[in-house]
């Protein structure tokens, strides 16, 4: 174990009654300072995770450590980790020096002292004067950071996010994610930040663990996520993705849609049947002769930035690609990509497994 | 355009209501408690409810109402807390209200044949070795009685108030640091206030013009406005002064109302906290 280390969860499980598995033995390390993403569906267990460290739930197997010491039986009110909720459960009767005073005056902190920290947390989520305010005549963005002041007032070693951008608007949220990617670097502690928004984890995170049926399927930096995902869940969850079957002939050769091609990915058996991998942003749109694959343009829907093109091949698979050239509906066009576009999955892989194969080969990953 | 019309039919029961029912007997009340028995215009009512026996009979009457409100709110908090708590919270309820419905003389009756000194109560006393003892006409069975009819009304606001409490608020609370207990004073009170002001005054306005019970219960003593009320119009027939007592117990009850209804501003009231 790392000294780092600030959050160990060994071989954890939860569950509600015999029947529904929470979370399925699940064993991560966090380490100190950094922004983690839990990401996930609804029902994946990623909020079970959040609550389970904040100490509201207990785990019904396995061990949690914070600072390497077992903290299963530590109540709520004694974990030095504080949370920012879903609909961020500001007390409504309270005004909002008194919400982030909350628990200060717990710890029965002089007046002088709470006054002072209280003002510090409200500069550093750019709501200086707003003291004397009652919560209800906060909009949806202020009573965000007044959440956030809350947590941070009373210096916690981490701060736990449950989903506290999902209720604002797009352009807010977007604002918002910077300052908390922000904040979190100015105040170094480790922030632990639950979402089902793939954008959001891709664009805040240090480090994502993405869930599903309360299983940990793949962790790693976004860039590791996005690029080489390890299965069709993970692939399909995190972007936009085209997925096909295919079958690994040899070392960096790969065949589907009934020809060979060249990749980068190697230390599979032969002739292995697995997922191939293609995102939508890394087709080009070319002419039939010189494409890699010839395809019908079946709709075109413009988004803004790019179009985004529904085509299908001769053998009917979908081919999702984002172009910022215009196509001809019910037109043949054709589809280039290089080899390091092509993302091979072999069929139920694990985490530990696909690492080992990439340190094998050394794949074309050079950052792990 | 025929909206109008409509809008005025619709509001047609709720004026008559409050004119045949509300104004009209206020208004008689009060010109009934200017008069004397023989029928002649007089303040003489007014200056005799100020006497000493009258404001013993108020003390009294603010007394037992406090008593049973507070003994209701005792069980009803605990009670209610509990009810939202459990699984089938709704039915449990029910099964709370359901006395509720049961007449009120009825139940009254049933407690005269418990308490008795034949009844049940008594024998299970005697078993014990702690012998017969006079259980009814003493204040004891009546505040007892009065809390059992009014437990259903103070349990409803609070379950209410306790039901639509938001859990996270419990939960950001003990994350904050609050235990057990602090979570309870400065956030799940403070935010059930407007439940517990609404139970407290469908306790304690009915309780502070009890007569039935009184009378059955306490036995035949004068020793609440209610009763003092019942005296003078069915004994004494002496309906100005009868008719004073009942102007003054409306005017203690709207005092009662504006001191529990606060402000409409959620628990606000008891922001600041100490």
């Amino acid at each position: 174990m790392s000294v780092e280390s600030i959050i160990r969860f060994d071989n954890v499980t939860k569950k509600y009654d015999e029947d529904t598995i929470v979370l399925n033995n699940v064993s991560f390390e966090l380490e100190r300072g950094k922004f983690y993403t839990l990401l996930g569906p609804s029902g994946c267990g990623k909020t079970t995770i959040l609550r389970l460290i904040a100490g509201f739930i207990e785990p019904t197997e396995g061990t949690i450590l914070f600072n390497g010491k077992k903290i299963n039986d530590v109540p709520a009110n004694e974990r030095k980790v504080n949370t920012v909720f879903q609909d961020y459960a500001l007390f409504p009767h309270l005004n909002v020096f008194e919400n982030i005073a909350f628990g200060l005056r717990i710890k029965k902190i002089k007046t002088d002292e709470m006054k002072k920290r209280v003002k510090e947390a409200l500069a550093f989520v750019n709501l200086e004067g707003y003291e004397n305010r009652e919560i209800s005549e906060m909009s949806g963005g202020q009573r965000q950071r007044v959440a956030i002041a809350r947590a941070i007032v009373n210096d916690p070693e981490v701060i736990l996010l449950d989903e506290p951008l999902s209720a604002l608007d797009l352009k807010l949220r977007s604002e918002m994610q910077y300052e908390l990617r922000d904040l979190q670097k100015r105040l170094g502690k480790t922030f632990i930040f639950v979402t089902h928004d793939q954008e959001e984890a891709l664009a805040m995170s240090d480090e994502i663990f993405v869930l599903n049926n309360g299983e940990i399927q793949q962790s790693g930096t976004p860039l590791d996520i996005y690029d080489e995902p390890l299965n069709r869940f993970v692939a399909d969850f995190i972007g936009e993705s085209n997925i096909v079957p295919g079958i690994m002939i040899e070392d960096f050769v790969v065949e589907f849609t009934g020809k060979k091609f060249e990749c980068v990915d190697a230390g599979l058996n032969p002739n292995e049947n697995v997922d191939i991998v293609i995102r939508p942003e890394d087709l080009v749109l070319t002419t039939v002769e010189k494409g890699k694959l010839t395809v019908t343009v079946d709709t075109q829907l413009f988004r803004g930035v790019h179009y985004e093109l529904s085509t299908y091949d001769k053998d009917g698979n979908e081919w999702l690609v984002h172009s910022t050239k215009k196509a001809e509906v019910g037109s043949s066009v054709g589809l280039d990509f290089v080899p390091e576009n092509i993302h091979v999955m072999r069929l139920n892989e694990t985490e530990e497994e696909f690492d080992a194969r990439l340190e094998s080969y050394g794949g074309s990953d050079n950052e792990r | 355009m025929n909206a109008k019309p409509t809008r005025f039919l619709s509001f047609v029961p709720y004026a008559a209501w409050i004119v045949l029912f509300v104004i009209a007997p206020i208004a008689l009340i009060t010109y009934y408690s200017f008069f004397d028995l023989a029928g002649n215009f007089t303040l003489e009512n007014y200056r005799n409810f100020f006497t000493s026996i009258y404001f013993k009979l108020i003390v009294n009457s603010f007394w037992y109402a406090f008593l049973i409100t507070f003994f209701s709110l005792l069980f009803a908090y605990p009670t209610a807390y509990f009810l939202t708590k459990t699984k089938h919270k709704q039915l449990w309820l029910l099964l709370i209200i359901i006395p509720s419905w049961i007449n009120l003389l009825l139940k009254t009756y049933a407690f005269i044949g418990l308490f008795g000194l034949y009844g049940p109560i008594n024998a299970f006393l005697e078993m014990a070795g702690i012998g017969q003892h006079q259980l009814l006409f003493t204040d004891f069975s009546f505040v007892f009685v009065a809390v059992y009819i009014f437990i259903p009304f103070m349990i409803l606001p609070i379950f209410n108030s306790l039901d639509k409490l938001n859990p996270a608020l419990i939960d950001a609370a003990q994350d904050l640091g609050a235990n057990a207990w602090t979570t309870f004073s400065r956030v799940t009170l403070p935010l059930t206030m407007n439940g517990v002001k609404s139970g407290i005054q469908v306790v304690f306005i009915p309780a502070l013009s009890l007569f039935m019970i009184t009378r059955l219960i306490a036995g035949n003593k004068v020793i609440t406005l209610g009763t003092a009320i019942e005296q003078q119009f069915l004994v004494a027939q002496n309906w100005g002064m009868g008719s004073t007592i009942a102007v003054f117990l409306i005017l203690f009850m709207f005092i009662i109302m504006l001191f529990t209804s606060g402000s409409e501003k959620g628990a606000a009231g008891s922001g600041k906290i100490k």
